[in-house]
């Protein structure tokens, strides 16, 4: 049985499309055959940070407007096997989704034997992001240490299990918090939301915490989903990530600041 | 508005079935305001019914009289002097197929059945808002900022209250409000209300119970558990 997971926030830049990247990566690299749908329809940039976005011949609305098949619009990922990309139409606007259209997409993928779907869901809490939501078995929810993505993430939160079909069926969606851009250095300074904080506010089970780091940005630009760079922070923060959302216990990581050895403070300093 | 529709002049069953109703759910018919309907009664009937008299058996039984609906020229002058509404009929319903011949009071909405205490058990979230309708409310999880819980009754949160809890909402003065932790954007009792500003000085993350006195707000802790 395929699995719907949905990556939403409501906030906006707070590392979505970086997530369901990793996260559908993730999966794939570990053997399931994954498909990831663009739903951010008019903005898309799943596609760049897949680097596939030369290969985009047929998109998400084609599909659902059936002036294509899904076959024709699905692109293989170049570095793993499993991983399809289905992306979002640049030219039009979230009202070319329908719930009918996006139900149909789905059952599709289901019948071709995808284990796992990732919806990037756009930000806000409109139409585009409701599509994206509304047939998610999972959820989740991506959250900067700060207050306005706290409070949007519960907002987000309270749609999915008041407006989700498996709340309209008395269900529940399973809830994931991940908590992205994490500076522990700031956090003990005062400057930033801990963990503890987060969690609390939310009050909802910790998926992974991902701390800020400089492999993210350039894994962006050059097209590769971080969790290939397995040297990295992020990288491997996502890797456990996508080990605990198939069930593993995992220690969480990075969330104290490290401290430097005597070497490296005098290394520092003399340099 | 609950619709009382007659179907025969006899007070005094009248007001046997009616004690009958109300005790079954009391806090739902509490000062709810109730239609009387004639369109079922016949007419030497509607000549004899004592409209007055019916009015103060609906008071005693904490219903308030509100309007009429149909009923002969004699009915309808009796309302205009005892200051009630006349409606015009409604459309007929042969929906009374019970073969009840004494009237039936016929909440329009149904009435929660057993008890009018709303118990949630998840969280409530930003921009939720949730209103307990004649009676209490209980919230065994966190209510967040922006969201927003009300009851006409008491509200208990084993949780935080980061959000809007409005106690009291159709006045009652002794509704309550208790939480585990007090960290509220505003609270309010029967009308009066507090904001974060004076929330932030007052128990702050503490236990606590807010309640009105002598028209104020107050806020004490509760008894600490060893």
């Amino acid at each position: 049985m395929a699995k719907i997971i949905v990556v939403t926030s409501g906030k906006g830049g707070v590392g979505k499309t970086t997530t369901s990247s990793a996260i559908c990566t993730g999966l794939a690299l570990r053997g399931h055959k994954t498909a990831v749908i663009d739903f951010d329809i008019g903005l898309r940039n799943l596609d760049l940070i897949m680097n596939c976005e030369r290969r985009v011949v047929y998109d998400f609305v084609n599909v659902i407007n059936e002036e294509a098949t899904l076959k024709q619009a699905l692109i293989k990922d170049k570095r793993c096997e499993n991983l399809f990309i289905l992306p979002a139409s640049q030219t039009r606007d979230k009202d070319a989704l329908t719930k009918e259209g996006v139900e149909r997409v789905l059952n599709e993928l289901k019948d071709m034997g995808f284990e796992y779907i990732i919806c990037d869901s756009p930000a806000g809490i409109e139409h585009g992001a409701f599509m994206a939501l509304y047939f998610a078995d999972e959820a989740i929810v991506v959250a900067n240490p700060e207050v306005s993505s706290v409070r949007d993430s519960d907002r987000i939160l309270g749609i999915l299990q008041s407006k989700s079909r498996k709340a309209e069926q008395g269900e529940r969606v399973i809830e994931h918090l991940l908590i992205t851009r994490y500076d522990p250095h700031r956090v003990a300074r005062g400057e930033m939301l801990g963990v503890a904080d987060v969690e609390e506010i939310l009050a909802t089970k910790l998926l992974g915490v991902i701390p800020e780091c400089q492999s993210v940005l350039k894994a962006s630009n050059q097209g590769v989903p971080v969790i290939h760079d397995t040297e990295s922070k992020a990288g491997k923060a996502y890797a456990d990530a996508v080990a605990r959302l198939l069930g593993e216990q995992v220690e969480h990581r990075f969330l104290n600041p490290e401290h430097k050895s005597f070497f490296q403070r005098l290394f520092r300093r003399t340099a | 508005m609950n619709l009382l529709e007659l179907k025969s002049a006899d007070l005094e069953s009248i007001q046997q079935e009616l004690a009958e109703k109300v005790a079954q759910s009391p806090a739902f018919f509490q000062r709810s305001p109730l239609v009387f309907g004639f369109e079922q009664l016949a007419e030497p009937e509607q000549n004899q019914l004592d409209l007055a008299e019916l009015c103060s058996i609906c008071r005693n039984l904490t219903l308030l009289p509100t309007a009429i609906r149909g009923g002969n020229a004699r009915l309808q002058g009796e309302a205009i002097r005892l200051q009630l509404a006349v409606l015009p009929k409604g459309r007929s319903k042969n929906s009374e197929t019970s073969e009840a011949t004494a009237p039936t009071a016929e909440p329009e909405q149904t009435p929660v059945a057993t008890s009018p205490t709303r118990i949630i058990t998840t969280p409530i979230r930003s921009g939720q808002q949730i209103y307990a309708r004649g009676g209490d409310l209980i919230v065994m999880a966190a209510v967040s900022a922006g969201a927003e819980v009300l009851a006409d009754g008491n509200i208990h949160i084993y949780g935080a209250l980061r959000g809007r809890a409005l106690a009291g909402v159709q006045g009652d003065e002794n509704a309550r409000i208790f939480c585990t932790s007090q960290e509220a954007e505003l609270v309010a009792i029967a009308g009066q209300f507090m904001v974060d500003e004076v929330l932030r000085t007052n128990h702050w993350k503490e236990s606590v119970q807010i309640y009105l006195a002598g028209g104020r707000i107050q806020i004490s802790p509760l008894p600490k558990q060893n």
